[in-house]
């Protein structure tokens, strides 16, 4: 089945509304891309947006799907994993739905290790509301609720993920296409919560984040001397606050998922006509 | 000789309390009498006093009452805490080596029986099982065998080993004898028993228990005082059957991670409270929008904010008839005893998965933490019969996509309800979403959709209503002028309640409702009726205001909300006092 699947059977038929040059379309081109390549058809995906612009995805690409409440979309991407570990289950937001009113869900999703995926389409603003400040917004940058910058540091969500006990850590930058497609690809063929967090440039609120900027300062990691299953490499390319890297940081291979740890493998879909044959049993417990 | 029996144990928060009592209550159980038993906490671990009650009898056992016939008190508070229930020929036993007991002095007219707990406890095996010596003490003041003790025992502490098993026995044997040969008294107590078997359970453990009768194989939730004992319950049991619990980071996650089980295909629940709901309702919308069965059970306790966390209100009821922002079609749902915890609960899950709709199971604290026996059959998994709706496969999809072969999850039918894939199923990949959508599920803002996907959503509420059961329970004499309703869990106490009346020559009518949205339409009961009265555990009179709305008729109101259930006996003098005061007059 999978050599039939092409990346365009994921797109929908709705024309994406994001800014022309937006970095969503390459995030999500790539997405796409890599669930295809990965051999999954959209009657067995599930993909679960968040809200912001990036919530849109759910929209634009053709899977089964949810488009959630704000903040929320990791949770409601595990309960569909664990109730059916059959189904290929990705999840999409932003950085605002991610790191800041869903920052509690990131956490415990990492150490959940549920083996699903996470692409984080991080663009340091608030767009959908027409430029805030973001969680992962720098310091001193301006906008129309922080005129004077946020005047705190952003938040670093590699670390995060590090110290949350993550198994699959990488970043990618939209515009990079083979490169983002394959760390996505590795994300959903790890074993594990598989979290990639995307440089995904916002061309109309955030003059500061640009391609140029990526462009420049980013550094390829399969190009260095770095090896994602050592910890510590881990560590020191994501406490490097002078870099921008891309690829593949860290990832424990000898992860093994919750759903596969707490024997889940067959949906939870199918259930007999009456309660279960035993189930008499139950009421007897209580003598 | 009434012919129950009311016992209690009382001390401090860590005193095994609740667990002597428990053994105590399946002991009865076990020798063939019903049991209803309930239980006086502070939300601590330690410290502060807490009770553990049983009301006994050969007959069926509905209510607490304010009458105390034996008391169990490892401390002097206990006696002072239930100095108003204890009566002449009251049984206290007590340690009167325990250096808190050492002045106790037992009230005129009650008989104190100093038992030294601690001492004959460590001539068993050791000080902890002193509850167990009185335990023992109280088989022989009530003339119960001790051999239905002996049982219950083994029930207990079977996993830790025969020679444990054994030593409680023993401290059972130790306090019985003590009581035989030190008190020359001939009790005025007689617990007769029979051969019927019966099971001990509580309304938290028949709601899990229908879950799992149901086909609920997911559950996730966050722990709070009193529907934890839904989530413990379910722990370990749902994975026989394939299924899963999860303790979630939160009440948001919680019911996000049951909202995406349910959109993998399963029958999935999350259980809370007061505070939990709060948090869930912006999602329990999104629930709605997106057309996903999903049953939120309500177990209420004292509000608002942290309020009494371990004390009884029924405060919830127009935070889930209309909690959450916009018009949200749902289903409440709220079974009145702890039989009915089991049926609604299987009720929730098939009108849930009809109608995809959320329902709000809604329970109360009494339910939740009262156990009660009843005759296994009452929840004969037989009957158990499981309704999936519009489920769509492989073989009938064609029917629901449109020209481009797109399936259509809000179609608009007829009825309201849309067919339904689950992920996996080909042909049937769509999306959903809490933005207005239209049949594909995709975002819209066109006027004429927005009002046919409105009005499809809200006429699957209007199909539920004419095709399902939504009857009241009714007791009393049906042809009584006086017409008493009530939801949740007063209905014990008020069926006890109109045994009382009906001895002072007051007969009553009694509509009990299980259902609070939709609802059954009381207007010709009403209207048939000279006093109407509403009962119910909250300050405001909440379900009241709903009688009167639907009925267009003043109704007089009995509230309590200090926290504590009504009482058979105390209901009764509530209802006779209401009778006494005139018949509110029409407004002018």
């Amino acid at each position: 089945m999978s050599s039939e699947i092409r990346f365009t059977d994921f797109k929908s038929d709705k024309q994406p509304t994001w800014c022309p040059g937006c970095g969503d379309f390459g995030t999500m081109n790539g997405m796409m891309k890599a669930l295809a390549n990965t051999g999954n058809s959209p009657d067995d995906t599930f993909v679960v947006a968040g809200i912001g612009c990036s919530g849109k995805i759910g929209t634009y690409m053709h899977s089964y799907a949810l488009h959630g409440v704000h903040g929320r979309a990791l949770p409601v991407g595990i309960g569909t994993k664990l109730a059916n570990p059959n189904l290929e289950v990705m999840v999409a937001g932003g950085d605002g739905d991610g790191y800041s009113i869903g920052a509690g869900h990131f956490i415990h999703a990492v150490r959940r290790n549920v083996d699903m995926t996470y692409v984080v389409m991080d663009n340091r603003i608030y767009g959908l509301t027409k430029g805030q400040a973001s969680p992962t917004s720098r310091e001193e940058f301006e906008t129309a609720t922080t005129p004077e910058g946020p005047k705190q540091p952003p938040v670093n969500p590699l670390a995060l993920a590090l110290a949350a006990g993550g198994t699959f850590i990488a970043q990618s930058f939209s515009s990079d296409s083979q490169r983002h497609t394959e760390i996505v690809k590795q994300a959903i063929e790890h074993d594990g919560f598989g979290f990639v967090n995307v440089y995904s440039p916002c061309v109309t609120f955030n003059d500061v984040d640009t391609y140029d900027y990526f462009r420049d300062t980013i550094v390829d990691l399969s190009e260095a001397d770095h090896d994602p299953t050592d910890y510590d490499d881990a560590k020191s390319a994501i406490l490097d606050a002078d870099k921008e890297y891309q690829g593949v940081i860290y990832q424990d291979e000898g992860s093994v998922p919750f759903d596969e740890r707490e024997g889940l493998t067959d949906s939870m879909a199918d259930i007999p006509e009456g309660a279960p044959e035993d189930a008499m049993d139950l009421v007897r417990e209580f003598y | 000789m009434p012919a129950d029996l009311n016992w209690a144990i009382g001390g401090e928060a860590g005193d095994g309390i609740d667990s002597t009592g428990k053994i105590f209550a399946q002991a009865l159980s076990r020798a063939g009498r019903h049991v209803f038993t309930s239980k006086d906490f502070a939300s601590r671990i330690r410290g502060g006093y807490t009770a553990y009650k049983v009301r006994t009898s050969v007959d069926r056992v509905e209510s607490v009452v304010d009458r105390l016939d034996i008391l169990i008190a490892l401390t002097e508070r206990t006696i002072d805490e239930n100095m108003n229930e204890l009566h002449e020929g009251s049984v206290i036993i007590y340690d009167g080596e325990r250096t808190t007991m050492q002045d106790v002095e037992v009230p005129e007219g009650m008989i104190g029986l100093d038992v030294p707990l601690k001492s004959l406890a460590e001539d068993a095996g050791g000080a902890i099982m002193r509850n167990i010596v009185a335990l023992g003490a109280a088989c022989e003041v009530t003339n119960f065998p001790i051999a239905n003790l002996d049982e219950s025992l083994e029930k207990r502490f079977k996993d830790k080993g025969q020679a444990i098993v054994e030593n409680n026995k023993k401290a059972a044997r130790l306090g019985q004898d003590y009581v035989q040969e030190e008190f020359d008294h001939d009790f005025d107590y007689d617990v007769e028993t029979t051969d019927n078997d019966y099971v001990l359970l509580n309304g938290d453990e028949a709601i899990g228990m229908g879950a799992i009768a149901a086909g609920c194989r997911f559950y996730s939730g966050y722990p709070i005082t009193p529907a934890t004992d839904v989530m413990e319950y379910l722990t370990g049991r749902i994975d026989r059957y394939g299924g899963k619990v999860v303790q979630a980071e939160d009440e948001l996650a919680a019911i996000n991670m049951a909202l995406g089980a349910a959109r993998a295909g399963a029958r999935a629940m999350t259980a809370t409270s007061g505070p939990g709901i709060d948090l869930m309702t912006e999602t329990f919308g999104l629930v709605a929008t997106s057309e996903t069965p999903l049953v939120i059970c309500d177990v209420m306790r004292s509000g608002p904010s942290t309020g009494m966390p371990t004390k009884q209100e029924q405060g919830d009821l127009n935070q889930l008839l209309y909690g959450g922002h916009g018009e949200i079609p749902r289903f409440v749902v709220a079974p009145t005893n702890i039989s009915e915890c089991f049926w609604k609960t299987v009720e929730a899950f098939n009108l849930a998965e009809k109608y995809q709709t959320p329902v709000y199971l809604v329970a109360d604290l009494s339910l939740a933490v009262t156990e009660q026996t009843f005759p296994p059959e009452t929840f004969d998994m037989d009957e158990v019969e499981i309704e999936r709706g519009k489920i769509v496969d492989e073989n009938d999809i064609d029917a629901w996509q449109n020209e481009k072969g797109q399936f259509q999850p809000h179609f608009p039918t007829a009825d309201g309800v849309s067919p339904r894939t689950l992920p996996g199923v080909e042909g049937g990949a769509h999306m959903t979403t809490g933005l207005e959508h239209d049949e594909l599920g995709r975002r819209t803002e066109d006027t004429d959709v927005r009002i046919e996907q409105v009005d499809k959503r809200e006429r699957k509420v209007d199909t539920a209503r004419d095709e399902e059961d939504w009857s009241y329970r009714e007791f009393g004499d049906p042809d009584s002028d006086t017409l008493v309703l009530s939801w949740g869990s007063n209905e014990g106490a008020m069926r006890e309640a109109l045994e009382f009346l009906e001895g002072e020559g007051t007969d009553v009518r009694f509509i009990s409702v299980p259902y609070i949205f939709p609802r059954p339409d009381l207007s010709e009961e009403i209207e048939a009726a000279d006093d109407v009265i509403v009962v119910e555990c909250n300050a405001t009179g909440q379900f009241a205001d709903l009688i009167e709305h639907d009925s267009l008729t003043r109704v007089k109101r009995v509230n309590k909300y200090n926290g504590v259930r009504f009482k058979a006996d105390e209901l009764a003098e509530e209802i006779e006092d209401k009778l006494a005061e005139p018949t509110e007059v029409e407004a002018e």
